[in-house]
């Protein structure tokens, strides 16, 4: 943990909760700001996320829509450039394909194609990971999509308190963010501050301080990367882990001075594999910290499938601790 | 253009034979139902579901008026429509419980159940997400000139979706056999289905110059007789239609949905299930007829929830598949 939640009042929170404390507290401080998507009033999310919003704010603010994704996202772009924030919930992020249009033709382009005069200050919230047995349609970690688009800034976070503190960042930012929550992490608990602080974009975290390999780990697999990091130092490996935070601005400094140090990484997401957001960080080390490594940068990444239903088929897809452990043992050269 | 106002006043003829087919049809999916509900509860799905209970009479009565090759398209809450169509329930409960044996080989679950042989393109996890589809279908049946029509079954929540209006727009123009037959039991999850939909539901059809026709979900004989009429028009070129059928779902928007009373009435559950309930609606109405006594209902009730029963243990008792599977068919 930073040092200044350690000096302050923790509490231990839910990955939900935090994130729910973050939407009141921008609330509460920011009139403009409102939240707007299917079942957000009453029911909360079918996650429970946003329990008691309407309750504070009101139906002005917590606004429950028809299940019409491109057009609500589309009065949520319009609304953040005449004077709203918008916080624009997409239940499943599967459904980011239905608002592509919204999102990539018309919020990530709008600020660039006038000149700098628009602006679209919106967050799009969108959940991401498998493993629920929802099957392929609800499973999907679609974050290297808008990755790929200039004019979006993107964030992974992988703890309660890099939730709220990045969530407060997103809804202060004056460009379109889409936010990436994990829906098996909801109920994950972990310290929050009760003061107020924001986590700025662009700056990775190293969640585990090593010497002899550097697991790069975004969202829930920084939890897959630790169950594997202390699988490798029972076998004398010291692995550092460290988390970029937001894939967009993507804290290159950080992940190449890490590789550096440690000669060694791999790179891992729940996003595909091929084309995944992998590829962009494993090169960014490749090219950054090319004459300290000892080894290639190894990429793992969800099997390139749509995520299948049945239990052992799933698993079977998405990165797991003993995967990374066995890569990590190979490239550190230890049998 | 035919509307709710001028209903055609004659119900397709239904015989005994298929009265009591409706019957047993409309119990097996209740029985099939019941039973999803029962492997959730015993934690032996993985997952959640959608259950079908108390909208049993649109399915089965859509689907008689169909012919086996006819397809159809179907939704999350969709067992209902792949039994009405002709699906086996043992390999439905196999594919719910992500076996090897059920119809998409466990890669699908609940939400995906697709079975070519009973015309059944597929159910779909994406709200409207078969609207393009079922047109779709509609489309090469008139290309190939096959004489095939397509249903495509929606809740009244994907009425919210823009590709309906896009679809219908161009079934119209291109007079495709489609009939977009809408589920109105109330309810967009947890959001009564007034707080999300302006205007009057038919006059957005009709506005393509559909054919468009509200019925009594709860009647299968009247869900009957209206897609009879739709079904001939489509088959007779004379392009798509629309049929709102209204009707309730007796349980949560999915199975771990127990506590409802936030977004809808305990009184108002209990007044659909008992007084109409589309199983007894049919049933009642077949003795009064006296086209079947009680004994003979029983006893098709009897045989249904064996029948369930051991659909159910066969899935249960079926192996998964190998990891190898996960890598399989991801293109043909
Ligand atoms: C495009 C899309 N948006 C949201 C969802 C989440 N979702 C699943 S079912 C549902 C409600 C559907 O209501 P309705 O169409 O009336 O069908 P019902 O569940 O009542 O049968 C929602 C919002 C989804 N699956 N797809
Ligand atoms: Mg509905």
């Amino acid at each position: 943990m930073p040092e200044t939640a350690a000096q302050t009042t923790v509490r231990e929170l839910t990955f939900g909760e935090a994130i729910r404390e973050a939407l009141a507290e921008e609330m509460r401080r920011d009139a403009r700001v409102c939240v707007i998507g299917e079942d957000v009033a009453e029911a909360g999310t079918p996650f429970k996320v946003l329990s008691g919003l309407v309750e504070e704010f009101g139906k002005e603010r917590v606004i429950d829509t028809p299940i019409s994704e491109p057009g609500f996202t589309g009065i949520g772009v319009g609304a953040a450039m005449t004077g709203l924030r918008p916080v624009v919930d997409i239940m499943f992020g599967d459904f980011l394909t239905l608002v592509m249009d919204q999102m990539v033709n018309q919020a990530a382009k709008i600020h660039y194609m006038s000149g700098g005069t628009w602006k679209v200050p919106m967050v799009f919230r969108a959940t991401m990971g498998a493993t629920r047995r929802s099957a392929a349609q609800h499973s999907q970690s679609l974050h290297a999509w808008p990755s790929h688009i200039p004019g979006l800034k993107v964030v992974l976070p992988s703890t309660p308190y890099d939730a709220k503190g990045l969530l407060k960042t997103a809804i202060r930012d004056d460009n379109p963010v889409v936010f990436f929550e994990d829906k098996m992490m909801y109920r994950l608990k972990g310290p929050v501050p009760s003061e107020e602080y924001a986590i700025p974009f662009g700056v990775a975290d190293i969640k585990r301080a090593g010497t002899d390999i550097t697991l790069v780990a975004t969202s829930s697999m920084v939890q897959v990367a630790s169950g594997a990091a202390k699988l490798l130092e029972e076998i004398g490996i010291s692995a550092e882990i460290v988390d970029p935070r937001t894939m967009w601005p993507l804290d290159e400094k950080t992940l190449i001075e890490s590789a550096k140090k440690t000669s060694r990484a791999i790179v891992i997401d729940e996003g595909y594999h091929r084309y995944g957001v992998t590829a962009e960080i494993a090169s960014v080390i490749a090219e950054g910290a090319f004459y300290n490594l000892d080894g290639p940068v190894k990429r793992i990444g969800a099997m390139h499938v749509p995520i299948p239903f049945s239990p052992p088929l799933e698993d079977a897809t998405v990165p797991s601790e003993k995967q990374v452990f066995e890569a990590a043992r190979q490239l550190c050269g230890k049998s | 253009m035919t509307t709710a106002t001028q209903r055609p006043e004659v119900n397709a003829a239904l015989t005994k034979e298929q009265l009591l087919r409706m019957y047993r049809r409309m119990y097996s999916i209740r029985q099939f139902e019941e039973h999803a509900n029962d492997l959730y509860l015993r934690a032996l799905m993985p997952g959640l579901t959608h259950l079908y209970e108390g909208e049993e009479a649109v399915a089965v009565g859509i689907c008689e008026a169909l012919r086996p090759d006819d397809y159809i398209t179907s939704t999350h809450r969709g067992h209902g429509h792949c039994l009405a169509k002709g699906a086996a329930p043992n390999r439905m409960f196999a594919e719910l419980l992500g076996k090897e044996a059920g119809y998409c080989r466990g890669k699908g679950g609940s939400m995906h159940i697709a079975d070519p042989a009973t015309g059944n393109l597929g159910a779909n996890a994406i709200v409207g997400g078969s609207a393009g589809i079922a047109t779709g279908a509609a489309f090469s049946a008139k290309k190939l000139g096959n004489g095939r029509i397509c249903v495509c079954f929606f809740g009244e929540g994907a009425l919210g979706q823009g590709v309906l209006y896009e679809v219908m727009n161009m079934a119209q123009l291109w007079k495709l056999p489609v009939i977009y037959a809408c589920e109105n039991n109330m309810y967009n999850e947890y959001t009564h289905y007034s707080e999300t939909t302006s205007g009057d539901i038919l006059s957005r059809p009709a506005a393509f110059g559909l054919p468009a026709e509200s019925v009594d979900g709860q009647d299968v004989r009247a869900v009957h007789g209206a897609a009879s009429r739709f079904v001939e028009h489509a088959r007779a070129g004379a392009g798509p239609a629309f049929l709102l059928c209204n009707t309730y779902r007796y349980r949560g928007h999915h199975v771990g949905d127990i506590n409802r009373e936030y977004y809808r009435a305990k009184q108002e559950e209990q007044r659909w299930s008992s007084e109409r309930d589309p199983i007894n609606i049919l049933g009642d109405w077949l003795v009064q007829q006296t086209l079947a006594d009680s004994a003979q209902l029983e006893r098709i009730q009897t045989e249904v929830k064996a029948e369930m029963n051991a659909a159910m243990e066969f899935a249960i008792a079926a192996p998964y598949p190998t990891v190898d599977e996960a890598e399989q068919d991801v293109y043909a």
